[in-house]
């Protein structure tokens, strides 16, 4: 990326910088330029100034503020953070936003990673399988939800007949308060996983063909050729996929609000549900908005924390 | 490979290779069998009871073939539910999105990659670190100031706030950057102005990108639950995916699950044919940008 931007500039390197600069590019030959690329960006600009960057920093405001809408905001500093730390049901969906993450996407990458690597073979029909995993991906989580919400159904759903024939008794999923997470875990599996196979495919045929040739001819069995040439060349692809799939698992929202309602008994109240329900159903704009921060804060440190970890498991990390 | 199936694999020098290789891809394709059917299981059963009758539904045990085609549901479903203007609202939401961010980021894309002025990589590095701003944090500050501007309950405030996209305005950079430069002086020297050279020389150039960017808005918009949900409160306003929110909750005793899965399919049929027909710029669009689809 930097590199990359660098090379765009190359002829700019030799003018002079600040406000000589400015004036120079209204005023010289290159005048017309200036103005072009000022007009191209504008309506793009406009928009990025009113719907982004003013809510972000209205955000800021708002955290501080106790608001119900109805009533001008009155300003609380700090204490909307005090509430958050006595809050059970904030610590409660904070735990299951994590309980959420943590299990969805280990294992749905995990997964992923062994279709991508069936998905990698030279055989007919491999894009007839690609298609069907992905279709998922690209269903809105609003139908899928739905569609799951009757398949987990006790008494007429599909998964506790199939479990019959084997003679299993199946729980009561999104009913029972210690099944519904993992309901919510495999559907988010079952829609997600298209993703972060295709990332991974894509990854693995970037791998030279050469790397496993000489891999065979230093006598490598199957394993050592997936830990010392497959891992490493895919670790960049994982990496990706690793940080992108966390942020939005912590953003993960209509499948709760479809499948469970974040019920029973809370028990699948994410962080994005509570802060939903805080500003949209009991009109505390503050509160809600704090606790938004929050869960910037927390992406933001996981942002971070994978940054530093990678320069130690990926692959040519540092490079560019 | 020789070397290696003599040493650790003896069985390969038994059978040969190639027996050995067929005899894998049969074991895979079973695995992947296995796992697509899982998979396209859900699809399969939202459109088999989309058919049956209500005591089809609470039949136990279950059927997969309905013993009674209702195709009517279809029609019941799509009265039922107001469909006709969650279509149109839905349409007219997804059309104008994916027209402005087309428009938007391919003119700032062209301004970032092409033009020179102060400025401009500070503008840039800008617009890609607010890329990284979850949506959450955006949802009351949004809901706030579109209440300030009288737009609850409007298609303006599902529309207007998404005309303008960090990450299409970075895949167009990416893009045009790779344009070769000659063909525009060409066009320059022969007199075309910087808008004439940007819609007939750069633009055809930069389709692919135009095409996969059309795509995973139009997906991403006709999918779109959170802000809609939050800001579309008047029926007559609501888009498909709150229609199908808002209908399985108002059933009664018997939940008419055969209604509400001829609505599921409606819903998700229009996606599914943009898949099938934009696959290619899709997945390139995955592949390249990395953006993924949905919420």
């Amino acid at each position: 990326m930097a590199a990359n931007l660098a090379s765009a500039d190359g002829q700019d390197k030799t003018k002079p910088s600040g406000w000589a600069e400015v004036k120079r590019a209204f005023t010289g030959l290159r005048r017309g330029e200036t103005i072009a690329g000022y007009l191209f960006l504008l309506p793009n600009f406009a928009g990025f100034l009113v719907f982004m960057l003013f809510p972000i920093f209205f955000a800021f405001y708002i955290m501080l503020t106790d608001w119900s809408l109805a009533k001008p905001p009155e300003f609380i500093g700090l204490k909307n953070f005090e509430t958050m730390v006595n809050d059970r049901l904030f610590w409660k969906s904070l735990s299951n936003s994590f309980y959420y993450t943590f299990i969805a996407v280990p294992t749905g990458i995990f997964i992923a990673f062994w279709l991508a690597l069936a998905l990698n073979r030279k055989m007919r029909g491999i894009i007839f399988f690609r298609t069907v995993y992905f279709l998922p991906q690209i269903t809105l989580t609003v139908a899928a939800a739905t569609v799951w919400r009757w398949i987990y159904q006790p008494e007429i759903g599909m998964i506790n007949h199939a479990l019959e024939w084997f003679g299993i008794d199946g729980p009561k999923w999104i009913h029972d308060t210690r099944w519904a997470m993992p309901s919510v875990i495999i559907m988010s599996n079952w829609q997600g996983i298209g993703f972060a196979m295709l990332i991974l495919l894509a990854g693995l045929q970037g791998i030279p063909e050469e790397f496993y040739e000489a891999a065979a001819i230093d006598g490598a069995s199957s394993w050592q050729r997936m830990r010392f040439v497959t891992l490493p060349m895919l670790s960049p692809a994982i990496f990706f996929v690793v940080v992108t799939s966390l942020i939005g698992a912590f953003q993960a929202f209509d499948q709760f609000f479809v499948l469970t309602q974040g019920g029973p008994a809370d028990a699948t109240t994410p962080l994005t549900l509570y802060i939903f329900n805080n500003a949209f159903k009991f009109f505390k704009m503050g509160y809600g908005a704090a606790l938004a921060a929050v869960l910037f804060v927390i992406i933001l440190i996981i942002t971070i924390i994978q940054w530093h970890l990678a320069r130690r498991w990926v692959f040519g990390f540092d490079e560019d | 490979m020789r070397l290696m199936a003599t040493s650790d694999k003896p069985k390969r020098t038994l059978i040969g290779q190639k027996q050995s290789k067929l005899l894998t891809d049969l074991l895979v394709y079973v695995v992947l069998s296995v796992v697509g059917v899982i998979f396209i299981m859900p699809f399969a059963w939202m459109v088999a009871n989309s058919f049956k009758d209500i005591r089809g539904i609470y039949t136990y045990p279950p059927t997969f073939i309905p013993d009674v085609w209702r195709f009517e549901n279809y029609t019941e479903a799509w009265s039922m539910t107001h469909f006709d203007a969650g279509f149109l609202n839905s349409a007219i939401v997804a059309a104008a999105v994916v027209f402005g961010q087309l428009l938007t980021a391919s003119l700032a894309g062209y301004s970032f990659a092409r033009l020179r002025y102060p400025g401009r990589d500070k503008i840039f590095l800008l617009y890609l670190s607010l890329m990284m701003v979850p949506f959450t944090v955006l949802l009351i500050p949004l809901y706030v100031q579109m209440r300030a501007f009288g737009w609850i309950s409007t298609l303006q405030a599902v529309i207007v706030p998404f005309l303008f996209t960090p990450w299409g305005t970075f895949m167009m950079r990416q893009f045009m950057v790779t344009i070769p430069r000659e063909l525009e002086d060409a066009a320059r020297i022969d007199g075309c102005g910087f808008f004439r050279t940007y819609w007939l020389i750069i633009l055809p150039l930069t389709k692919p990108a135009l095409a996969t960017l059309a795509i995973f808005t139009f997906v991403n918009t006709w999918n779109s639950f959170q802000w809609p949900l939050i800001v579309l409160g008047k029926p007559k306003v609501k888009t498909l995916p709150l229609l199908l929110a808002s209908f399985q909750n108002q059933s009664g005793m018997r939940t008419p699950w055969h209604l509400i899965m001829a609505a599921a399919t409606f819903v998700v049929i229009p996606v599914l044919i943009a898949f099938i027909v934009g696959q290619k710029y899709y997945v390139r669009g995955i592949v390249t940008s990395g953006i993924k689809g949905g919420a």
